[in-house]
């Protein structure tokens, strides 16, 4: 099944120990050959010492779901040697460190045995260095086993060593004698190598976190507040890198103000101070830190101020795994805080979208005065990932929504026709007109409050008034569905009644799974959704099909509850197909959840 | 219905201030408040110290948390922005309020058990952070809006109405503000106009994060004669060792005969002047440690010092510390988005160093 440019690196390391960069440069030296890769590290909550694991699916065909069955393991810490071996497929390799003897009880691989800590040790005296430079051994043996390009790798080394190129020497001196050990003592290349092609070309390697950190800049984000937490930190540090580099007047003013909080608490609190205020305004965060920001997200909801939220989900519940990803905070977030909320979710599948709806969530916030969520994972936030290059059209409108200026104030009754009111619905989009502070010296202030209000934001405890405000506030929930993004739909056959509905980083699993599926004679319709709330099509959808999978990286088939009790989807169609080990989902589980609900006794005298 | 609009109209012969406005133009709707109660009289000495200053009220944000206390801002400053936020998380909003726009007065109202129990964290931050804001707390040792409970500020020992003895000791906020570096730290006593209106001019005037703990006595719950915060009590433990106290609008010249040995003269940042007398016994205000001394022997002879305990002349603020040194205002009247947002061309840049 493997082959040239279509196969799985392993790198099994230590934590802390370099091996991360090392691993990132293998993975960029093919992107830039232009064949399409896909790097997952899978790494433990932890900074040093612990086993940390780095996959690179490489795939001319350009299928970028993780995929199950190593072809090549780089197994370099033996704590973890047992499962490690035990991955590789049968015809597969290990290659190793055989500073020290080992015995490998496998003999349907072949082993690549290169003595790393003794090269180390007779070419350099420093403790660290002996230790830095192993990986870059066994870097330059894969430049010879996989057939890579030297001088894209030496292109990815320099990049890497901006500011230090003082290393560069004995970083190539490392590589140097990686090929050659490989030259000298292995068949170079493997049968599975790489080659040069295309699929690459014109793409861009990116995390989703950078994308959201740049999203906030084109957004129009000036105010960010944030506090620590796995595995969203990146995106508020990838904020202040890009505000530095682009918000920065020539006279020395930053446009920009990051306050890196005491608590998540704290930092939605200022992100929404800073929306009520005029500003367009951010936090991006985790599982733990929606269900602490709760509280604030109801007051953003009822109050109706702007804000958005990041969410770079991870495994739950409780610290769950911080190091994992899922999609396990639809329900916690869709609901997020007590009484009657809901609140506007998007689900970018990737870094380009992450940017794309990051930077749309800001206008969205404006023009619904609304929390806006922006439903990340660990996968996509943290992970390296070939997309399309980011785009932006110099001519797009970034409306501030219904801001009223003091002009606009006293004229409002004249054009409007009714006195203005916070609160009031004078369109009939149940959106209504705000005003900031500072902008009028007699007109349009008014108090902003969580308790009960009128339409005139007057505290009320008449409760026939606080239901007509929630009801309000529910319609401009419909008008929202008709401005969010809508769903991707993919017609594979439209004679089909069987459809699968998807969101986030499953989607590279899912076109896979698909085309597999497909070319075994079974024909999926596909709909991924963009957005929370559903609008008309994710209905459509549903009524064209009579079994719909709902696949999705959460126990409880979460999306699966939202689509039945707010599209009103019967439940009795929505089939789960659910994949929360932590793990990036595969095309496997897609194409093996499909067979085994719809051909049972196929799937199971395949097993 | 507890929202009760004051009627507008005025008498013509009312007094204007430099704006042309009256007090009344500073009033909010009808207090909802138990009658008697200390936080009315810190409602007029903020409407009363905004008119004096020439304030434009809608160039001020008022900002509280949830109680009795953060109740009150809807009895000031109609014509300002008012946000009732989440209990205990006023500092975080009004952190994010001022870093969206730096040019406008920020007045936060809190309560003791807003500040000292579910706010004590963000109390400590918005102090760290050094936010340019006017931190008033109005403290009456108790949770009025429940009923009663001890708040963390009650003194221990102090009886609850029903004459049961709090057995925890008080968490002083002003100790706390000093520690932590806030730039202005007062006390002062809801029943003392003359002292509190000159410390709360002065704080709004003073440049970085200015505190005012004011004992505040709740009526209803914790002002029988055993109680350390009832008006008798409060009366007759005062040492209000800066109780003569002046604040000198920058317009105006310092006429007053002050005499050197028993007055201090301090500078605020815009060009004000707030002129202490008599300090108690070698009370300098600008000495941190002194302050919290004085706090404290005071407390263990069961006296309160009020009136300004602590003042840095040369405090800088959030955005100082941020770096965004020129005033700037991040809303869209000033700052349009295509200021903001850098464009395509840059965007190219970004994508070439991804490949």
């Amino acid at each position: 099944m493997s082959g040239i440019n279509d196969f799985v690196i392993k790198f099994a390391t230590v934590n802390g120990s370099g091996s991360a960069s090392a691993n990132t440069m293998v993975a960029k030296t093919l992107f830039r050959m232009g064949i399409p890769v896909s790097p997952k590290n899978i790494f433990p909550s932890n900074i040093q010492g612990l086993p940390t694991w780095y996959e690179v699916r490489v795939s001319e065909a350009g299928y970028l779901a993780r995929r199950d069955g190593i072809d090549l393991m780089v197994a370099m810490n033996p704590q973890t040697y047992a499962e490690d071996l035990a991955e590789v497929v049968p015809g597969g390799w290990l290659l190793y460190d055989s500073s020290m003897p080992r015995i490998w009880p496998r003999d349907d691989i072949t082993l690549l045995p290169i003595p790393i800590a003794h090269i180390c040790a007779k070419q350099w005296t420093d403790a660290r260095q002996r230790q830095l430079f192993k990986n870059m051994v066994y870097v330059g043996a894969l430049v010879e086993l996989l057939s890579m390009d030297m001088e894209a790798l030496k292109g990815v080394i320099s990049d890497q060593l901006k500011g230090k190129e003082k290393l560069m020497a004995a970083n190539l001196q490392a590589v140097e004698l990686g090929r050659t050990y490989a030259r000298e003592h292995f068949s170079c290349p493997l049968s599975i190598h790489a080659r040069p092609a295309e699929g690459a070309k014109g793409k861009i390697m990116v995390t989703g976190n950078d994308a959201g950190g740049l999203a906030a800049v084109y957004g129009g984000a000036t105010v960010c507040a944030w506090y620590p937490i796995t595995p969203s930190t990146s995106l508020a540090e990838a904020y202040e890198k890009y505000a530095r580099r682009l918000r920065v007047t020539k006279e020395g003013k930053r446009l920009y103000g990051i306050v890196q909080a005491e608590d998540e608490l704290a930092a939605i609190g200022v992100a929404i101070g800073g929306g009520w205020n005029g500003a367009r305004s951010f936090t991006a965060t985790s599982g733990p830190g929606i269900s602490l920001m709760s509280e604030f997200l109801g007051l953003a909801y009822f109050a109706e101020v702007p804000v958005v939220l990041f969410n770079i989900q991870r495994g739950g519940p409780s610290t769950g795994m911080p190091t994992r990803t899922g999609q396990p905070d639809i329900i916690s977030c869709a609901y997020a805080s007590h009484g009657d909320t809901k609140h506007v979710l998007l689900f970018p599948s990737n870094p380009t979208e992450v940017f794309s709806m990051g930077a749309e969530a800001f206008d969205l916030a404006e023009l619904l005065q609304t929390p806006i969520m922006v439903m990340s994972d660990l996968d996509i936030g943290m992970n390296d990932w070939m997309t399309d290059p980011f785009t932006w059209d110099d001519s797009r409108e970034q409306s501030r929504g219904k801001v009223l200026s003091a002009e606009q104030l006293e004229a409002f009754k004249t054009v409007k026709g009714k006195p203005w009111g916070r609160y009031l619905d004078v369109d009939g989009d149940a959106i209504p007109y705000r005003t900031l502070p500072g902008t009028h010296p007699s007109m349009g202030s008014f108090f902003t409050r969580g308790t009960s209000h009128d339409e005139y934001a007057r505290y009320t405890e008449d409760g026939r008034i606080h239901a007509r405000v929630i009801d309000r506030i529910r319609r401009k929930f419909d008008t929202a569905a008709t401005v969010v993004p809508k769903p991707e739909i993919e017609t594979r056959d439209k004679n089909s009644k069987v459809g699968i509905i998807y969101f986030g980083a499953t989607r590279p699993a899912v076109i896979e799974g698909l085309d597999e599926l497909e070319r075994t004679g079974v024909r999926l319709n596909a709909m991924r959704l963009k957005a929370f709330p559903f609008n008309e099509d994710v209905k459509a959808f549903c009524a064209a099909h009579d079994q719909i999978f709902v696949l999705e990286q959460n126990r409880d088939a979460q999306m699966r509850s939202l689509l039945i009790t707010e599209a009103d989807i019967p439940a009795t169609k929505l089939i789960p197909a659910l994949s929360y080990d932590g793990m990036p989902t595969t095309a496997a589980f897609v194409r093996k959840t499909v067979l085994a609900h719809l051909q049972p006794e196929k799937a199971a005298a395949a097993e | 219905m507890s929202y009760i609009a004051k009627p507008s109209a005025h008498h013509p012969a009312l007094p204007r201030n430099a704006l042309g406005l009256t007090r009344r133009d500073y009033e909010g709707s009808m207090s909802t408040l138990c009658a008697g109660c200390g936080h009315d009289s810190i409602t007029a000495a903020i409407i009363e110290a905004c008119y004096e200053m020439d304030l434009p009220a809608h160039r001020i944000a008022k900002i509280s948390g949830i109680g009795c206390s953060s109740k009150a801002p809807t009895y000031f400053l109609s014509r300002s922005h008012g946000f009732n936020s989440v209990h205990g998380r006023m500092p975080s909003v009004t952190t994010g309020a001022n870093m969206a726009n730096r040019d406008l007065v920020y007045i936060g109202v809190s309560g003791d058990g807003d500040t000292a129990s579910i706010g004590l964290g963000q109390f400590c931050h918005a102090v760290r952070r050094k936010l340019n804001m006017t931190y008033i707390v109005m403290n009456n040792g108790c949770y009025g809006l429940t009923k009663g409970q001890f708040s963390a500020t009650n003194d221990k020992n102090s009886p609850s109405k029903k004459g049961e003895a709090n057995p925890f000791d008080a968490i002083d906020l002003c100790q706390m503000a000093i520690q932590l570096g806030a730039g202005f730290v007062a006390r002062s006593f809801s029943g003392d106009k003359r002292q509190l209106l000159p410390l709360i001019q002065a704080a709004i005037s003073y440049k970085g994060f200015a505190f005012i703990d004011v004992i505040s006595p709740c009526v209803t719950f914790n002002n029988h004669p055993a109680s350390t915060k009832s008006y008798e009590y409060v009366r007759q433990h005062n040492m209000a060792s800066e109780n003569k106290l002046d604040y000198v609008e920058p317009k105006e010249e310092i006429t007053t005969e002050y005499d050197e040995g028993t007055s201090t003269s301090v500078e605020l940042h815009d060009g004000s002047h707030l002129m202490l007398y008599k300090v108690g016994e070698g009370h300098d205000p600008r000495d941190a440690d002194m302050a919290i001394h004085t706090i404290r022997t005071n407390a263990s002879k069961g006296t309160i010092v009020t009136g300004l305990l602590y003042v840095n002349e040369e405090q800088q603020d959030l955005h100082d510390v941020l770096g965004t040194r020129l005033a700037y205002v991040w809303n869209q009247n000033t700052l349009p988005m295509s200021e903001l947002c850098p464009g395509s061309k840059a965007l190219e840049g970004i994508n070439a160093r991804l490949r």
